[in-house]
């Protein structure tokens, strides 16, 4: 079987989200002989030209204002035509909001498997077998899907790189949808710290930030590092941080290649949400506390003068 | 005009259960295992409650599971849900989302509500599939994840945060809705509530999950990880701290 790999890329402030570029590496992975990018959106620019160099076939772009926002049932309609005249027996799209609700849609639709949040890929003969993490990680799930399938990948579970290659271009009609969900309005963010899922390194505060009024302290760590900020969920049930940002079972599964840890005991629920980070960081005043088992580098003490100290430190 | 709301409820593991994976070296070895009702079904309990007392209506559980997935209704029902359909089916609890969806579907069908919950995601396989796989299936508009929520007696504004920023939504019954963390604060069930739920009708019928387009290959526990160290203690470590993080982990710059 001759795999036929399609990759739905989103896009933010005109720049292509760099999951798509990990799912390029996740397709090369399984020696697909045809790998294709969608882009949808309205006024798409030079977007497509950020594919140049990598191991693509064809960038399909969808340039119409019916795009402009995203409407999960209009893409799902859209995928599943595109499934349907070219073939594609591989979907894959970031696990964000839109990839994990965009994909089991589509798989429902289309009579497809839908494996969610991918760590791992390799193909056997013509079935994949792909890995995703259960019980938030606790355990590793090898999941085989013998026929077509949707895919959500973990940001950051696969390395982007360039492979060489020239793709082409190729102009796609819009899908017609009534959805039944109408945006009324979407407030962007007016952070310029990266996603969580998303993000390199985070930086998280926990019971032991002693109240909303002290996250400054690891927010300008943050900032200098150009990291996100992450709380325990003992920070957002006591109101201090919103639930969008916490870390753990309840919360999101995270794997950045450093995670500092700042006034987080260590709950089985919160490790289990960042314990495949690649560098574990830990402040704590407790030196018995539960997440020096897990952490590369502990420091015990105050983190707010440990917490400074780093900022100075790497000031210099 | 009475609203028929219907919550999707699901029995996990506790979320503080360390996992032991089973002989078959394919699921989770049950024995020592507390089950909850997950998190997530919780808040949609709670809003669909909140839904009837705003509205009027009723509100009916349904779940799909072994036997003993019968707790997670009674938990339900003890926080005031007024019914309960129980889907009894052997077999791995988390194996094929799509099995799961058209088993829910069905049923939804048949009963054909105004207004269907389900949690965002259940914390065991965390796939948060069966929710939209459902809705395609029912050709139902779908909102994931809401966290903000104002109902009129057709529809509702919802709000929910995703990668850029925080969407505004507006939907018109029938519809499903997931719920997220944030949206409410599930009320705890009272003695009198848990009395009354076990007098509750639970409609039980035996169902098979057909149609799987996933099969597990096994399971396994993540590659252990080095066992954690402290470099020093105070602000004196630092230095240290940034060196070995730069020089050995490679991770800054």
């Amino acid at each position: 079987m001759a795999r036929k790999v399609l990759i739905v890329a989103e896009h933010q402030n005109g720049e292509v989200r760099k999951t798509a570029f990990e799912m390029i590496s996740a397709a090369a992975s399984i020696a697909a002989d045809r790998v294709d990018v969608l882009l949808t959106g309205q006024g798409l620019g030079d977007l497509p030209s950020r594919f140049d160099g990598y191991a693509v076939n064809t960038v399909l772009t969808v340039d119409d204002s019916s795009m402009s926002s995203y409407d999960m049932k209009r893409l799902a309609i859209l995928l599943k035509g595109l499934l349907e005249e070219k073939g594609y027996d591989t979907l894959m799209m970031a696990a964000g909001s839109h990839g994990r609700e965009t994909m089991p849609y589509l798989a429902a639709l289309s009579g497809t498997a839908y494996i969610p949040d991918v760590t791992a890929l390799r193909a056997e003969g013509d079935s994949l077998v792909a890995t995703h993490p259960v019980y938030a990680g606790k355990s590793l799930r090898d999941i085989r899907a013998d026929a077509a399938v949707c895919m959500t990948l973990r940001p950051n579970a696969f390395s982007a790189e360039k492979g060489g290659g020239s793709p082409v271009q190729e102009a796609v009609a819009a899908a017609a949808s009534e959805g039944g969900v109408a945006v009324r309005e979407l407030k962007k963010k007016d952070s310029a710290r990266p996603e969580l899922t998303e993000a390199s390194i985070i930086v998280s505060g926990g019971r032991g930030m002693g109240g909303p009024e002290h996250y400054p302290v690891i927010e300008e760590l943050a900032d200098l590092l150009g990291a996100a900020v992450g709380a325990s969920r003992a920070a957002v049930d006591a109101g201090w941080r919103p639930h969008s940002d916490q870390v753990g079972q309840t919360g999101k599964t995270v794997s950045p290649n450093l995670y500092i840890a700042c006034g987080i005991s260590g709950a089985i629920q919160h490790l289990a949400g960042m314990s495949s980070s690649k560098v574990i960081v830990a402040v704590n005043k407790d030196p018995e506390a539960p997440i020096f088992k897990v952490a590369n580098y502990g420091i015990s003490g105050d983190l707010f003068e440990v917490v400074p100290a780093i900022v100075a430190e790497l000031r210099k | 005009m009475a609203l028929k709301i219907l919550v999707c409820v699901k029995q996990v593991p506790d979320t503080e259960t360390k996992v032991k994976i089973s002989a078959d070296g394919k699921s989770l070895d049950e024995g020592e295992v507390s089950f909850i009702l997950n998190p997530y079904c919780e808040f949609a309990v709670e809003e669909a409650l909140k839904v009837k007392e705003q509205l009027g209506g009723e509100v009916c559980l349904l779940t799909v599971g072994p036997e003993s997935a019968a707790s997670a209704l009674r938990s339900g029902l003890a926080m005031g849900a007024d019914t309960a359909v129980h889907l009894t089916a052997a077999g791995d609890r988390i194996a094929d989302a799509g099995a799961v969806a058209a088993l829910l579907a069905e049923e939804i069908r048949a009963q054909a509500p105004d207004l269907v919950f389900m949690g965002k995601k259940s914390v065991d396989a965390d796939m948060a599939a069966v929710p939209a796989m459902t809705a395609a299936l029912l050709d139902l508009p779908l909102v994931t994840a809401v966290s903000s929520a104002e109902y009129r007696s057709d529809g509702a504004e919802l709000g929910r945060d995703t990668e850029d920023g925080r969407e505004i939504l507006d939907i018109s019954f029938p519809c499903v809705l997931t719920t997220d963390k944030g949206l409410n604060s599930p009320r705890y069930a009272t003695l009198k509530g848990i009395m009354q739920a076990k007098k509750k009708p639970i409609e039980t019928k035996e169902v098979q999950y057909s149609g799987m387009k996933t099969a597990v290959e096994g399971m396994s526990y993540p590659p252990a990880a080095a066992p954690g160290r402290i470099i020093g203690s105070g602000s004196d470590a630092v230095p240290e701290l940034i060196r070995l993080l730069r020089d050995e982990a490679k991770v800054l710059e």
